[in-house]
C-alpha cells in the first residue's frame, strides 16, 4: 500500500486532500463530516475582520455549464468570505482541531490591506490551534470591489507587503493563494516568496460570465434582474490551474517553492497530476460541492492503486516528477515525427474523424475505400496534429504512432533523422543562432 | 367471463384490463429523458442513421435540435423530408433501420433512440400547433390523388406546397389509410392517426374526398380527362387465400379485417375473440393480430410460420414483443385443412415443411392445433379495377425510379407498387417523391413520356 502521508510546509495530514476554502469548511457541521468522509485537511472559509460580517446576497449565486446528461463542467459563483462572525468561527475552528489532531487545519484570512488590520487578527487565529493560514488574495468579485482579495493579489508589491506583515507577527506557516486573473502568474509568485511566504496556493477562481439568460437579457445568476461576473471553478479550471502551477514550478526564481495545487480536481488522476507537476497536495471544492465529500474516497483509493500499480511508494516518489519535461515550445524535437493511426476493430464509423480533417486541418483521412465507408489515415497527408484523435469517440481507437528514425514520412519524402533539433536552430527561424559545428 | 371460456366471445376482460392492454407502448419521452437520449448522439459526418432511412431524414440535425433545447426546430428538420414523421416515429420498425445502422451498436449494442427522440420533437410541434409549410401561390394546376394513405398524403402535401390544388379520392370513410386501419392499436393511441391527418392537410388546398372508389365510382380514364396528373396510392385491398379446404367457415377470420375492426372500435370490450387463437402468417401483420388477440383476453395464441425463424418478415424485436406477451410463435408449419364443430371452426390441421433444392415443400407429417378462431395474414394483395391500359408488374403497379406508372401523366407509389418494403415510411418516401416529379412535369411544361411502355 503507497504511503499517502503528506507534510506540506511542515503541516501533516493523512492525505494529500485538503477541502479549499469555501462553503465546504464554512463551520464546524461541515467539517466534521469531511473529516469523517477522510478529507485529510480543510483551509475555513475565508475569516474577515472583527465586525459586523460581510452579507451575501439572498439570490442565486451560482451558475454552471455542464457537459453530456447535464454532467457540471464549471461552477460559477458570487459568494463573499465567511458571513458568520469572527468568534464563532473561532470558537468552532478551535474545537474542531481539538477533535480531529490528526487533521490538518489552516485557516484562511482576508482583511483590508493595513498592517494594523493584519497584526489584530493573527494573533486571534494562532490561539485556535490552527495549522498555518492562508492569505485569500484571489476572490474575483465583491471584496476585490472593497481593495481585498484579488485587488491584493494583482498588485504583486501589495503581495510582498502582506506576505511580510504576516511572517513577522505569527509563527504559522503562511501559503498565499493566488489569483489566476493576471497576465503572469510568476510575478505574484515571486513577490510572495520575496515576502518570505512558506507556499502559494493556486488557483483561486476565474472571473467568469458564466452564461446569460435569454428571455431577461442579463448574465447568470440573475439577481434581480441584474448579474455580474462571478468566480468560475470546477473541471473546466484544471487546464488553466495546471498551466500556473506548472509555471511556477519551473520558474528559476520560484523553483521549489511549496505549492498547493488548487483548481477543478475532481479525480485521483487530476490530482495526481498536479502533484507530478511540481503541487505538494491538492484542494477541492467544487467536486465537493456537486457530489458531496463522499468523492475523497475515490480520489484516495485511485491514487493509492495507481502508485502501487506503478511502484510509487510515497508522495515524494511522484511530487514534481514532470517538471522537467514541461519546456518552451522553441525547445520541442521538430525531428518527432508521429502519425495517427486507426485501429478498425475499434472503429465505430461515425465519420467525425475524417470531417474534423477534412473541414478543419489536412484532408488526410479517407471517408470510402473501394465504394465502401471505411477511415483510415493517408500518411502521406497527415502532419499528425491529433485533432483526429480528440475528437474521436472511442478510447483508444486513433492512436499517435512516432516514426522510427530512418524510416521514411511519406508527407514529406524525408527520412526521419534521429537527432534532437529544435526551432531556435532551425534554417526557417530568423533569429536562429548557428547550430554548433 | 374471463380468458377460459371456449368460443369466441366479446368482454374477456375488465375494463382496467383493456385500458392498460391497449395503452402506448412507448410513451413519449419527457424533456429530461429526451435531453439524456439525445446526448448519446455523435452527430455523425455522412451518418449511417439517416442513409438507413428511406425518408433520408437529417437525423444528427434534429438530435441535435433536441439537445440544445430547439424541439420546434427538430420538428422542422423531421418535417422537412417526412410530413408523416409523428406517425413513422411510432410504427417504424427502426431496429431493421435508422437504429441498426447508428454507430452506437457497433460501440455497445444500443443505439440511440431514433423513433423515441423523432415522437418527441414532432408530438412537442404538433401538440403546439406550429406548422411550417405555406403554399406557393396557385399554380392553377389541379391534381388527383387515390387513396389518403401514407403515400397519398406525403404526395399532396408536397403538390400542395408547390401551389397546386389537389383533390384526394378515398374508398374508405377516413382518411389516413393503413394508419387509420392497419397499424395495431397500441402504437397509434388517443387518435392520432386522425389529427396528423388534420395537421397534414391544414396546409390548405387538399380536398378529401371520402366514399369514392376508383373503379367503382370512377375510372382513371376519368382522372386523366379532368386533371393535370393523377398519383395512384392505393396499397393493397386484397387478402392472399389459404389455399386450404375449409377456410370459408365460420371463424375465419381476416386479419387486415379484424385489425381495422378492432382499430375502429372505441370501446375494446366490444370486439370478440377466441379462447384458442391460430394465426397464419409470418409479416407485421401476423404479429399485430397475434398479439392483439391475446390483449384482448384469448388464452392462448399461436403463430404458424412455413418457413423457419430467420425468413420471418417481422423484424425480431417484433417477434420479441409478441413472446412477451405471452404469443407462442411456430414454424415450419403450413395449413392443410381447417376442422370444423357443429359448423364452427374447431382446430386447424397444419403440415410441417422443409426446404427441398430450395423449393418449401410439405413433409407429409401433420398435427392439429385446436382452435375456436383462426387468422389469415398471409400477405395482402393488390386488387384495383378501372386501371384500364395501366401496366403491372409482378401484380403490383409498375413504375420507373421517379414514380411515373405507364400512363401518361399517372403516378403511382406506396404498397400498391413494387419498390422496396411495405412500410409506412417507404411509402411517404414514395409519395414524396413522386410529387418532386410531377411538380418537374409541370414545371417544365414538357410533354410528358410514358415511362413503362
Ligand atoms: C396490420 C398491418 C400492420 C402494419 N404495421 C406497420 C408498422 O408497424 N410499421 C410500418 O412501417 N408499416 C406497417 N404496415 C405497413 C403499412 O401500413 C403500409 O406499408 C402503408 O400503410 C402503405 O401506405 P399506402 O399509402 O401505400 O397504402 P394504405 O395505407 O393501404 O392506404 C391506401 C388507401 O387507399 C384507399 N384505397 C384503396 N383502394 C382504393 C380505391 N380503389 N379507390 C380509392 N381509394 C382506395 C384505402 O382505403 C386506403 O385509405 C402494416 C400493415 C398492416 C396491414
Ligand atoms: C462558492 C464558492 C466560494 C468560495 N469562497 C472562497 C473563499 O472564501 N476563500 C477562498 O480562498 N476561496 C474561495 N473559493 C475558491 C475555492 O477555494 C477554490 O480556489 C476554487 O473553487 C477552485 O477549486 P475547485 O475547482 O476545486 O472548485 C470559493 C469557491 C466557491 C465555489
Ligand atoms: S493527426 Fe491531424 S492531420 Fe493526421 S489524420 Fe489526424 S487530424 Fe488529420
Ligand atoms: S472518429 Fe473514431 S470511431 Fe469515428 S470513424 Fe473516426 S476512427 Fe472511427
Ligand atoms: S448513427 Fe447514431 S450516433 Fe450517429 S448520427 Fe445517427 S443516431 Fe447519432
Amino acid at each position: 500500500m503507497a504511503d499517502l502521508r503528506n507534510n506540506f510546509v511542515g503541516i501533516k495530514s493523512p492525505n494529500p486532500f485538503w477541502l479549499a476554502s469555501a462553503p465546504p469548511t464554512d463551520k464546524a457541521y461541515n467539517v466534521e463530516r469531511a473529516f469523517k468522509a477522510g478529507w485529510g485537511g480543510v483551509v475555513w472559509k475565508t475569516l474577515g475582520e472583527e465586525g459586523p460580517p460581510v452579507v451575501n446576497v439572498n439570490g442565486p449565486r451560482y451558475g454552471a455549464i455542464w457537459g453530456a446528461d447535464r454532467r457540471l463542467l464549471g461552477l460559477n459563483n458570487i459568494e463573499l468570505i465567511t458571513d458568520r462572525d469572527l468568534y464563532t468561527n473561532l470558537r468552532e475552528m478551535k474545537q474542531v482541531k481539538m477533535n480531529w489532531p490528526d487533521r490538518a487545519l489552516i485557516a484562511s484570512i482576508m482583511v483590508p490591506c493595513e498592517e494594523e488590520s493584519w497584526k489584530a487578527i493573527l494573533p486571534l487565529v494562532e490561539e485556535t490551534g490552527a495549522d498555518g493560514i492562508e492569505l485569500n488574495f484571489g476572490c474575483p468579485h465583491g471584496m476585490s470591489e472593497r481593495g481585498m482579495g484579488a485587488a491584493v493579489g494583482q498588485v504583486p508589491e501589495y503581495i510582498e507587503m502582506v506576505v511580510r506583515w504576516c511572517k513577522q507577527y505569527t509563527r504559522m506557516p503562511v501559503i498565499t493563494k493566488l489569483t489566476p486573473n493576471i497576465t503572469d502568474i510568476r510575478k505574484p509568485a515571486r513577490a510572495a516568496k520575496a515576502g518570505g511566504t512558506d507556499a502559494v496556493s493556486l488557483i483561486n477562481t476565474i472571473n467568469s460570465i458564466v452564461s446569460v439568460d435569454l428571455d431577461s437579457f442579463a448574465p447568470n445568476p440573475t439577481v434581480g434582474g441584474k448579474g455580474t461576473h462571478g468566480g468560475y471553478c470546477g473541471p473546466a479550471v484544471k487546464p488553466i490551474a495546471l498551466n500556473m502551477v506548472a509555471e511556477i514550478a519551473r520558474d528559476p526564481e520560484t523553483y521549489g517553492l511549496p505549492i498547493s495545487g488548487i483548481g477543478g480536481v475532481t479525480t485521483w488522476r487530476d490530482a495526481a497530476e498536479f502533484l507530478v507537476l511540481g503541487a505538494g497536495n491538492v484542494q477541492v471544492c467544487t467536486a465537493a460541492m456537486t457530489y458531496g465529500f463522499k468523492i475523497v474516497q475515490e480520489m484516495i483509493t485511485g491514487l493509492s492503486d495507481w502508485m502501487d500499480a506503478k511502484g510509487h511508494r510515497s508522495l515524494d516518489d511522484i511530487c514534481g516528477r514532470a517538471v522537467p519535461n514541461v519546456t518552451d515550445w522553441q525547445y520541442l524535437n521538430l525531428n518527432y515525427i508521429a502519425k495517427a493511426h486507426i485501429d478498425q476493430d475499434a472503429c465505430i464509423k461515425c465519420g467525425r474523424c475524417h470531417i474534423a480533417c477534412e473541414d478543419t486541418s489536412h484532408q488526410a483521412i479517407t471517408q470510402f475505400v473501394d465504394g465502401v465507408r471505411h477511415f483510415e489515415v493517408m500518411e502521406d497527408e497527415c502532419v499528425g496534429c491529433n485533432l483526429c484523435v480528440n475528437v474521436c469517440p472511442v478510447e483508444n481507437c486513433i492512436t499517435m504512432v512516432g516514426l522510427e528514425p530512418g524510416t521514411l514520412d511519406q508527407r514529406t519524402g524525408k527520412t526521419v533523422d534521429p537527432n534532437y533539433a529544435n526551432w531556435t536552430t532551425h534554417p526557417n527561424n530568423p533569429m536562429a543562432r548557428q547550430a554548433a559545428e | 367471463m374471463g380468458t377460459t371460456q371456449s368460443g369466441i366471445h366479446r368482454g374477456r376482460l375488465t375494463p382496467a384490463e383493456y385500458e392498460t392492454n391497449f395503452s402506448d407502448l412507448h410513451p413519449r419521452l419527457d424533456d429530461h429523458e429526451a435531453l439524456v437520449a439525445a446526448d448519446r448522439c455523435y452527430f455523425c459526418h455522412d451518418a449511417p442513421c439517416m442513409t438507413a432511412c428511406p425518408t433520408s431524414i437529417d437525423i444528427p440535425l434534429f438530435i441535435r435540435q433536441i439537445s440544445t433545447g430547439n424541439p420546434i426546430g427538430s420538428a422542422k428538420t423531421i418535417f422537412d423530408q417526412n410530413i408523416l414523421g409523428g406517425m413513422c416515429a411510432r410504427v417504424c420498425p427502426t431496429e431493421t433501420l435508422c437504429e441498426q445502422a447508428c454507430v452506437r451498436n457497433t460501440a455497445e449494442h444500443r443505439p440511440v433512440e431514433i423513433g423515441r427522440l423523432q415522437r418527441y420533437a414532432t408530438d412537442v410541434a404538433i401538440s403546439e400547433n406550429q406548422h411550417f409549410y405555406e403554399r406557393a401561390a396557385r399554380t392553377g394546376k389541379a391534381i388527383a390523388v387515390v387513396g389518403a394513405g401514407p403515400a397519398g398524403l406525403a404526395c399532396a402535401h408536397r403538390l400542395a406546397m408547390a401551389g397546386h390544388d389537389v383533390v384526394i379520392f378515398e374508398a374508405r370513410e377516413k382518411a389516413g389509410g393503413l394508419n387509420e386501419y392497419g397499424i395495431a392499436t397500441y402504437k397509434a393511441v388517443d387518435d392520432f392517426a386522425q389529427r396528423e391527418v388534420d395537421y397534414v392537410l391544414a396546409i390548405g388546398g387538399i380536398e378529401v374526398k371520402n366514399g369514392l372508389k376508383l373503379g367503382r365510382d370512377f375510372t382513371l380514364a376519368d382522372l386523366t380527362a379532368n386533371f393535370d396528373a393523377v398519383f395512384l396510392g392505393m396499397g393493397l385491398s386484397g387478402v392472399n387465400a389459404l389455399g386450404a379446404e375449409g377456410e370459408n367457415l365460420p371463424g375465419v377470420y381476416d386479419a387486415v379485417d379484424f385489425i381495422a375492426e378492432l382499430r375502429q372500435a372505441t370501446d375494446k370490450a366490444t370486439v370478440p375473440v377466441g379462447r384458442r387463437v391460430v394465426v397464419i402468417g409470418g409479416g407485421m401483420t401476423a404479429i399485430d393480430a397475434a398479439v392483439q388477440t391475446k390483449l384482448l383476453g384469448a388464452e392462448e395464441v399461436t403463430i404458424c410460420y412455413r418457413r423457419g425463424k430467420e425468413h420471418m418478415n417481422a423484424s425480431p424485436f417484433e417477434q420479441d414483443l409478441a413472446a412477451s406477451k405471452g404469443v407462442m410463435i411456430r414454424h415450419w408449419l403450413q395449413p392443410k385443412r381447417v376442422i370444423a364443430r357443429d359448423g364452427q371452426v374447431a382446430g386447424i390441421e397444419m403440415e410441417y415443411t422443409e426446404i427441398q433444392d430450395g423449393r418449401l415443400v410439405g413433409t407429409g407429417e401433420t398435427g392439429v392445433l385446436t382452435a375456436d378462431q383462426i387468422f389469415k395474414a398471409i400477405g395482402q394483395t393488390f386488387e384495383a379495377a378501372g386501371l384500364g391500359a395501366l401496366a403491372l408488374s409482378g401484380n403490383r403497379i409498375a413504375i420507373d425510379s421517379e414514380g411515373r406508372t405507364s400512363v401518361a401523366n399517372v403516378w403511382a407509389g406506396g404498397d400498391c407498387v413494387k419498390a422496396g418494403e411495405d412500410l409506412t415510411v417507404t411509402s411517404v418516401a414514395q409519395g414524396r417523391d413522386a410529387a418532386d416529379s410531377i411538380n418537374r412535369m409541370l414545371a417544365a411544361g414538357a410533354q410528358p413520356a410514358a415511362a413503362v411502355a
